[in-house]
């Protein structure tokens, strides 16, 4: 039986989203989960610590949330980035923005690499 | 006796949505890609297919990973628009055909696949994309449509091959229906892309466009292709294509092709390509 995702073989800048990153980011994935429904998203907006209080996020969490880290809420915290993306709505930070913190480039630099930046 | 007319793979890219919503289509940047659609809408018009099965991953919208389905079915009577995390876009409800979803799910789950079968389901982009880009929506949507989704997101994936043979349990499942109704089926997602790590942006043009001729040519080599292998060569999101094996598992051996396009300008390879039986 071939080996679906061997672990033995580790991809370069990559994470594999499987159930020990899941275990891991479950808190922080319901949290951004939660961004679906518009009351939530409101009252993320109208008081960002209360919200997060309230799905009792962590300590790092909270921090890198609040410094708009999303390279560490996706590598230190176990997120998927489709559901971290859903915060985006209410911080104003687009897929192409969190991308270009993952590889560590300003945004122009990023898209700056792209064959048509207008497709955005 | 229902039947399949005809296959699409086409990327689901949830920007497109937005584009259209703003009525951007003739930007630049975007306009080969909406050019490449308008004879497959035309084809399309000509063929009016009854129902749309659409093999879609659900990214964050009606599924979440405290109980994430491996494959699921919709069987509703129709398909209300999800919100994903910005709002629900201003599209009307898709139609569903309830007692022809029962019919397949019947089939798939005597047929050995274990479906989770869909009674209410909202759909999203990996669904309304590739839809949005074949068919219009005013006043109402000229098709009825099956949602299939697949668990492409957190791993253990099904494997390439069990993708491949759901579509091949679905042709028996359409072929088996008594009712005359002219059925297309959708594969979407991909091309190659990567969300995640310092290799987010990662395309590879040169793996998408094999990929297509293989598609078309023989595709039983693209069963063989572990998660592995295409994380490796097309990136980490890239995984989505093997929803397309499921489109080609549903076809003939021959079919005719009849469309193929493909355009990089972001962070995707945009993938397009049509058979009819």
């Amino acid at each position: 039986m071939a080996v679906q995702y061997d672990r033995s073989k580790p991809i370069p800048g990559t994470t594999v989203f499987d159930g020990a990153v899941s275990r891991k980011g479950y808190r922080i994935n319901r949290f951004a989960m939660s961004f679906t429904q518009p009351e939530n998203r409101a009252a993320f907006t109208a008081d960002e610590e209360a919200y997060m209080e309230k799905w009792g996020l962590s300590d790092q969490e909270r921090q890198f949330l609040r410094d708009r880290d999303y390279r560490g809420l996706i590598d230190e915290c176990g997120g998927n980035i489709y559901m971290i993306m859903k915060l985006g709505v209410c911080t104003g930070d687009g897929l192409y923005h969190i991308g270009a913190q993952l590889r560590g480039e300003s945004f122009e630099e990023f898209m700056a690499t792209r064959g048509a930046a207008g497709a955005r | 006796m229902a039947k399949i007319v005809g296959g699409i793979g086409s990327s689901h890219v949830p920007s497109i949505g937005k584009v259209i919503d703003m009525g951007e289509q003739d930007e630049p940047a975007w306009k080969p890609l909406f050019d490449a659609y308008v004879p497959v809408r035309g084809w399309l018009e000509d063929l009016k297919p009854d129902i749309a099965i659409v093999v879609y991953n659900d990214h964050g919208a009606s599924m979440f990973f405290d109980r994430y389905p491996t494959f699921a079915i919709g069987a509703a009577d129709s398909y209300a628009i999800g919100d994903e995390g910005w709002g629900r876009r201003p599209l009307p409800d898709l139609p569903g055909d309830a007692e022809f979803s029962w019919h397949l799910a019947e089939s798939l789950v005597y047929d050995e696949f274990d479906m989770t079968i869909c009674q209410e389901l909202a759909v999203e982009h990996g669904f309304l994309v590739p839809m949005n880009l074949c068919f219009p929506h005013e006043p109402s949507w000229p098709v009825s449509v099956v949602p299939v989704a697949v668990n492409v997101i957190q791993h253990p994936l099904p494997t390439a091959l069990r993708c491949w043979k759901l579509g091949q349990a679905i042709r028996r499942a359409v072929d088996s229906c008594p009712r005359d109704l002219k059925v297309v089926i959708f594969g979407t997602g991909g091309l190659s892309h990567q969300l995640n790590g310092t290799r987010f942006g990662h395309i590879n043009p040169e793996f998408d466009n094999r990929f297509l001729d293989l598609l078309a040519e023989d595709p039983m080599q693209l069963t063989e292709m572990t998660h592995q292998h295409i994380m490796e060569e097309a990136g980490a999101e890239a995984v989505e294509i093997i929803m397309w094996l499921t489109m080609r598992g549903a076809l003939s051996e021959n079919p005719q092709q009849v469309f193929r396009n493909y355009y990089a300008p972001m962070t995707t390879g945009i993938g397009l390509l049509a058979f009819e039986e």
